[in-house]
């Protein structure tokens, strides 16, 4: 069970679209599922580099930074995104996300510093819940 | 059959049998509805549609309100409510049009001729996301994504590659292109120049369909109406020079798989089709010049029936808009040809082989509806792009569907079923009064610029996901029916890093071997024929004969366009 003891602000959540892949569908069910949830969530819209997202995080001062991915293109944009996160001396952010990406590959961005990640059909609760747990032990 | 005698008398005395007749079952249904309502039902039944949509337990002639009279009767008769042709399928099986690409053009070429060689008849291309954009494979926005979801063309030789040993005299070309339209469709009209075929035999779709990439699918180059002035470029130029060729395939598909339900996909896609058709008299175009090339692109969903009646009433509001509003004279241009596909996001990464029976349903309610040409996904298709294995069973499924089922034999087969005539009209309805709040907005350009659509199908997407989330709406192996032990992996297709490599590769040595002064005038042309406010193909034909890059020529016009804001919102 997730810790239930109250957390000492709300979660600020970056949801964000790296890369050309147009399909929001999944970003924008996730960003009002996490807002209903009673989290700051700022979305970024579409074709984000991992330049514009790593940005956009630190300035937004985010948490959590969620990256919907389908196309593909997975194993380039979350390692890209956690190393410049990480050169700007912010290795306290979780970076997780879902999309259409393999377990094994899942396992390796794991290796690398990438949250959970979660694949299609999962419910929302799920990442509400995981995303609560980690803020809980994380959050200051 | 009227006799032809009949007196005013007489078909007055017939009106009044018919008003009793009437009243008869209305009290019949209702005394019917009474004890319905004293029996016990299925404590695990959700009696609406995907869509929302609740349906009345039985369907009776008292809920046919707007049907079948007069001209409505058969197929091939306005306003086509029976579909397009009077043959239907004993004339011509639907084409059977499998959307492929991956990897390099060389990767693509073969499984085209996999899928010819297996007795498809129709090719449709997939491009990647770079090439979707307008980047060349060598753009830094390109990295990490070249032949992932698609086959990268950056120019004329990658595009002549891609049909090598496929005659494109004979075979006809559906290309899933929107943002860079124009481009794309240049290379491929060069390149069937290059094979030696007469341009004016060529015969296959772009999409070009940018109203709904703003709607929904997101693969947008330039701002609205400098897109719209293209794509009523393409009308105008086409109707002229490639008169067999689908210059827009108007798309509910993308608006859909983001979240709308079957009404606004019906009513949004047809008020961009009112749309286009607007733009293009408002070029000038006379509207049967245009109107029969424009061809349309369904998505077909899980619910049977209301899928079916939507590609009913498509037909019908189509026919009836282009005659009676626009003023359409050739019946070319109210009959809508259309292409489905089966719903890509009701395929599940759970016991992914349940896929297969979903797809099956689904092209048989796309069959039903009448549709001209029909991709069926393959059962692995929300894990990756489809194995030759997977895609094999897809298409297997469509000549199982029009080979063994019996299901093309006869035109229309539900049409007079008292539930598809009446869901039939409720669409009809529904989708007006959709065009009326569309209307209410200013029209589609503005609606779309305050957001609106994208709003309404966001919402519609969260509604889907809550009812799931809830356990209100089954979704097999993922609400329901859910195995406790993990699924055997499916072995699927990996697109690797090599596509990237030769891609790059081709491009330097197409940069290098290419008559440079030749591309620099023909962009430079291309330019200055946007500044002038001419029709851009002629110019963007002679850049793509020119092996300029499809980037050098969507820069060419950024230059003066400029590119599309997105409005951010959830």
């Amino acid at each position: 069970m997730p810790n239930t003891k109250p957390l000492p602000r709300p979660i600020r959540v970056l949801v964000a679209k790296p890369g050309l892949d147009g399909h929001d569908r999944g970003a924008k069910v996730v960003a009002a599922a996490l807002r209903d949830a009673g989290m700051e969530v700022i979305y970024t819209g579409l074709h984000q580099t991992p330049e514009m997202i790593a940005t956009a995080a630190i300035q937004e001062d985010a948490d959590v930074v969620g990256l919907s991915i389908l196309s593909g293109a997975h194993m380039t944009l979350f390692p890209r995104v956690r190393k410049l996160l990480d050169a700007q001396g912010r290795q306290d952010i979780l970076l997780t996300g879902g999309g259409i990406i393999p377990p094994e590959d899942i396992e390796t961005l794991a290796r690398q510093g990438v949250g959970r990640l979660f694949g299609p059909g999962t419910p929302l609760a799920d990442l509400i819940d995981y995303i609560n747990a980690w803020a809980a032990d994380h959050l200051e | 059959m009227r006799d032809g005698n009949g007196s005013a008398a007489d078909l007055a005395s017939r009106l009044a049998d018919r008003e009793r007749e009437l009243a008869e079952l209305t009290r019949e249904v209702e005394a019917w509805r009474a004890e319905f309502g004293r029996l016990p039902l299925r404590s695990d039944g959700n009696f609406t549609s995907i869509s929302g949509r609740s349906a009345e337990p039985v369907y009776t002639p008292a809920d046919l309100v707007d049907t079948l009279g007069g001209d409505g009767l058969l197929p091939g008769r306005f306003p086509y409510t029976r579909g397009i042709h009077p043959t239907m399928y004993r004339g011509k099986l639907w084409t059977m049009r499998q959307f492929a690409g991956f990897g390099t053009a060389i990767d693509t070429n073969r499984r085209y001729k996999f899928l010819l060689e297996r007795g498809q008849t129709g090719l449709s291309v997939a491009f990647d996301f770079p090439t979707l954009m307008g980047y060349d494979s060598d753009h830094p926005r390109s990295e990490g994504e070249v032949g992932k979801c698609g086959v990268a063309i950056s120019s004329l030789a990658v595009m002549e590659t891609l049909f090598v040993g496929i005659p494109l005299v004979q075979v006809s070309t559906s290309m899933t292109i929107n943002g860079p339209a124009a481009i794309l469709w240049c290379f491929y009209i060069a390149a069937a120049e290059k094979q030696g075929v007469d341009i004016a035999k060529l015969q296959g779709t772009v999409q070009n369909d940018m109203l709904k990439e703003y709607q929904a699918q997101h693969a947008w180059v330039y701002p609205v109406d400098r897109a719209m002035k293209i794509i009523v470029d393409m009308f105008e130029w086409g109707a002229e020079h490639t008169p067999r060729w689908n210059t827009i395939s108007i798309s509910g598909y993308h608006i859909r798989e983001a979240g709308a339900t079957a009404a606004q996909e019906l009513a949004f896609t047809l008020a961009n089709g009112f749309s286009y058709i607007e733009h293009g008299v408002a070029r000038g175009l006379a509207v049967d010049s245009f109107a029969p090339r424009l061809s349309f692109f369904w998505d077909v969903h899980n619910d049977f029936f209301e899928e079916i009646a939507k590609l009913r009433a498509a037909r019908r509001i189509w026919a009836r808009h282009l005659r009676d509003r626009y003023g359409a004279r050739d019946d070319r241009s109210w009959k809508m040809r259309f292409h489905c596909q089966t719903a890509g996001v009701s395929l599940t990464a759970q016991q992914p082989l349940n896929n297969v029976a979903r797809v099956a349903y689904q092209a048989l309610a796309a069959v039903l509806g009448g549709t001209q040409s029909l991709h069926t996904n393959a059962l692995d298709e929300t894990l990756a792009l489809p194995t030759e294995e997977s895609v094999r069973v897809a298409l297997r499924t469509q000549q199982i569907l029009a080979y063994e089922t019996g299901a093309a034999n006869v035109a229309d087969p539900l049409g007079g079923s008292y539930y598809v005539e009446a869901l039939t009209d409720t669409m009809e309805r529904e989708a007006e009064g959709l065009f009326a709040e569309i209307d209410a907005h200013g029209g589609v350009v503005k609606a779309i610029e305050k957001g609106w659509f994208q709003r309404q199908i966001a919402a519609s997407a969260a509604r889907f996901q809550d009812e799931v989330d809830a356990g209100t709406r089954a979704v097999v192996g993922v609400n329901a029916f859910v195995e406790d032990e993990a699924d055997r992996p499916l072995e699927t297709l990996r697109v690797g890093q090599e596509a990237d490599q030769t891609q790059r590769e081709r491009l330097a040595r197409l940069r290098a071997e290419r008559d440079e002064p030749r591309v620099g005038r023909a962009l430079a042309e291309l330019t200055r024929a946007a500044e002038e406010d001419r029709n851009l193909i002629p110019a963007m034909l002679d850049c793509a004969r020119a092996y300029a890059t499809l980037f050098e020529i969507r820069y060419a016009l950024e230059r003066v366009y400029g590119a599309y804001k997105e409005p951010v919102f959830f």
